[in-house]
């Protein structure tokens, strides 16, 4: 297991860009902002066996923004769920690892892309491994553009009705949805505020502080289900896709396009040097 | 053949215990018994299909055998990307219960009439689609559903016939008109078979009452068709995508190249080509056009 969960972001975030880069995909934005969220899950807060994917006993983990799901095969192929290699065929005809999160891939709970579906799943986990007094839990990230879509507040409202406390969410609130600002389009106000009026625990954390959402997400929960407002940069790390809704949609173009932005990653970072599957440049 | 299928469910319940209920509150007077019997395995979720789909996935990934309970449209329609991506796209063992079938609460107006279903579920890959026609053919069509895990649809309505097995094929004869020489047959599905056996019941004509609309039956179909010179089908569904729809696909004379009921993987080609699955897939080249 990575314990240094710098290290993991930062290799989280190189890989996103070389696939997207490789790909000429779309999402990184949301990929970057969610780098610390999976860094921390992986590194430091899930249960899992890489060797053994569908291990039974293992954490349960939604990761309902399907469309970031560079950040996840990164994070998941660091973690040793599947070769490194595998990342750079990202995005190409015949790969497993395609433009959203697909359940075929080891590590993969489910396929998910179609925004606002991911809750209601881990909801019903949740409350299987309840019924079957498991002692596994069930960790959901969501964006918070999902936070428009009503099936999301259904399934929040059941899990307030059951108290699923095994069920702890992640929102990644960079603020940033795929037209523009969430504040302009659909205010979503205080998440934690109108889920702690749902009956959820709920608290704000710095989504790019590893440390303290490594100490939020392990928190012992008072029988509620769980969740966690992280803040976050849509393209966290990259000065020139940081807040911008273009890197919605948009990869980098051009080899100096791709090298400033992992430039300003390795700066940021400035740990011992990482390996990644280093996708073709 | 509500009530007969909800009480052949709460006594297969007792030999499988991952068999799960999801009612989207509705059922009145109809789940009571299996929620007082099975509380651990019935549950409410309120008026939220969607959800109750979602979590119907969450329950079957984690081992049961769960079916969503809900009248026609908002069983269907209103959750139905959530059946798509969730119960299809992963293969899950959910059975969508729908009751209301038809114009079975024709009173209640357009709103609950449930006159697309067939056509919408049955184009959902590895979708069953069962619209039993009687209280024995709804029990069967549930032992068929439990017998192969998988996703599937079953039409309720009220009644039904009063007697009426279902063929292992899904087909059943349910009238033979006089000497067995009548060139004429009635196909028909679900609850109005009772109503067209009456209506009929002075024609020269054979019915049949067909309960698995998928996968068709479709070497009895075929035999069908052979047998009668004409053949007219009745159902309480919109034209398009229905059973008629169905049958015509079976015996279409015109070539498709199209998606053949399953999901496609992810793609893309060299040349950024992303529709290149659908001629993967059916084979279909230049050469392959040309040859056609």
């Amino acid at each position: 297991m990575h314990k240094d969960l710098a290290e993991l972001a930062y290799a989280i975030r190189r890989s996103s860009l070389e696939m997207v880069y490789a790909a000429n995909a779309s999402h990184i934005g949301g990929a970057l902002s969610a780098a610390d969220i999976l860094a921390v899950l992986y590194g430091r807060i899930l249960r899992v066996r890489p060797e053994a994917p569908a291990w039974p006993e293992r954490d349960r983990f939604v990761m309902s923004k399907g469309h970031a799901c560079v950040a996840l095969y990164a994070a998941l192929a660091l973690r040793g769920f599947f070769p490194g290699e595998w990342l750079t065929h990202y995005g190409q005809g015949g790969s497993l690892l395609m433009g959203h999160a697909s359940h075929r891939v080891p590590g993969v709970e489910w396929s998910t892309g179609s925004l606002g579906q991911g809750l209601g799943l881990a909801a019903g986990q949740a409350y299987a491994g309840r019924l079957r007094n498991k002692s596994w839990g069930v960790y959901a990230l969501l964006s918070d553009g999902e936070l428009d879509e009503g099936s999301t507040w259904e399934a929040i409202l059941f899990a307030a009705h059951h108290r699923l406390h095994n069920l702890c969410v992640v929102i990644d609130k960079n603020g940033q949805q795929a037209m523009g600002a969430t504040e302009g389009i659909l205010n979503l106000g205080s998440v934690a505020d109108k889920l702690r009026a749902f009956d959820w625990e709920a608290r704000d954390v710095d989504g790019h502080d590893r440390e303290e959402l490594a100490a939020a997400l392990s928190a012992a929960h008072s029988g509620k289900p769980r969740c966690v407002v992280a803040h976050t940069v849509k393209g966290k790390g990259v000065a020139y896709m940081e807040n911008s809704v273009k890197w919605h949609y948009s990869a980098p173009r051009t080899p100096e396009q791709l090298d400033l932005a992992l430039r300003q990653l390795e700066e940021a970072y400035a740990g011992p040097p990482v390996r990644t599957a280093g996708a073709p440049r | 053949m509500r009530n007969a299928f909800i009480e052949h469910l709460t006594a297969r319940m007792q030999y499988d215990d991952a068999i799960f209920l999801l009612v989207a509150d509705l059922g009145y007077s109809v789940v009571e018994p299996l929620a007082e019997r099975y509380p651990d395995r019935y549950l409410n979720v309120g008026v939220a299909e969607q959800n109750m789909t979602a979590v119907a996935c969450g329950l079957a990934r984690e081992g049961y055998k769960v079916f969503t309970y809900s009248i026609a449209n908002f069983a269907t329609t209103r959750c139905l990307e959530q059946i798509r991506n969730g119960i299809c796209y992963h293969s899950l063992p959910v059975c969508v219960v729908a009751v209301g079938g038809g114009f079975m609460y024709g009173h209640l107006g357009p709103t609950h009439h449930a006159t697309e279903d067939i056509a919408i579920m049955r184009s959902l890959p590895g979708m069953r689609v069962f619209v039993p026609f009687s209280r024995r053919s709804a029990e069967l069509a549930l032992d068929e559903v439990l017998a192969e895990p998988g996703p599937a649809y079953v039409r309720l309505g009220r009644e039904g016939l009063a007697v009426a097995d279902i063929d292992d094929n899904g087909l059943s004869l349910v009238r033979r008109a006089g000497d067995g020489t009548s060139d004429h047959a009635f196909i028909s599905v679900g609850k109005i078979c009772a109503r067209l056996l009456q209506l009929t019941a002075e024609r020269r004509a054979d019915l049949y009452a067909l309960c698995r609309v998928k996968p068709l039956p479709a070497a009895d179909l075929r035999r069908l068709f052979a047998e009668y010179t004409e053949v007219t089908v009745v159902e309480d569904h919109q034209s398009a995508g229905g059973v008629l729809s169905a049958l015509a696909e079976l015996t279409t004379t015109i070539r498709g190249l199209n998606i053949d009921g399953r999901f496609s993987p992810g793609t893309q080609d060299e040349d950024g080509q992303r529709d290149s699955m659908l001629f993967r897939q059916q084979a279909c080249t230049p050469e392959h056009i040309d040859s056609l």
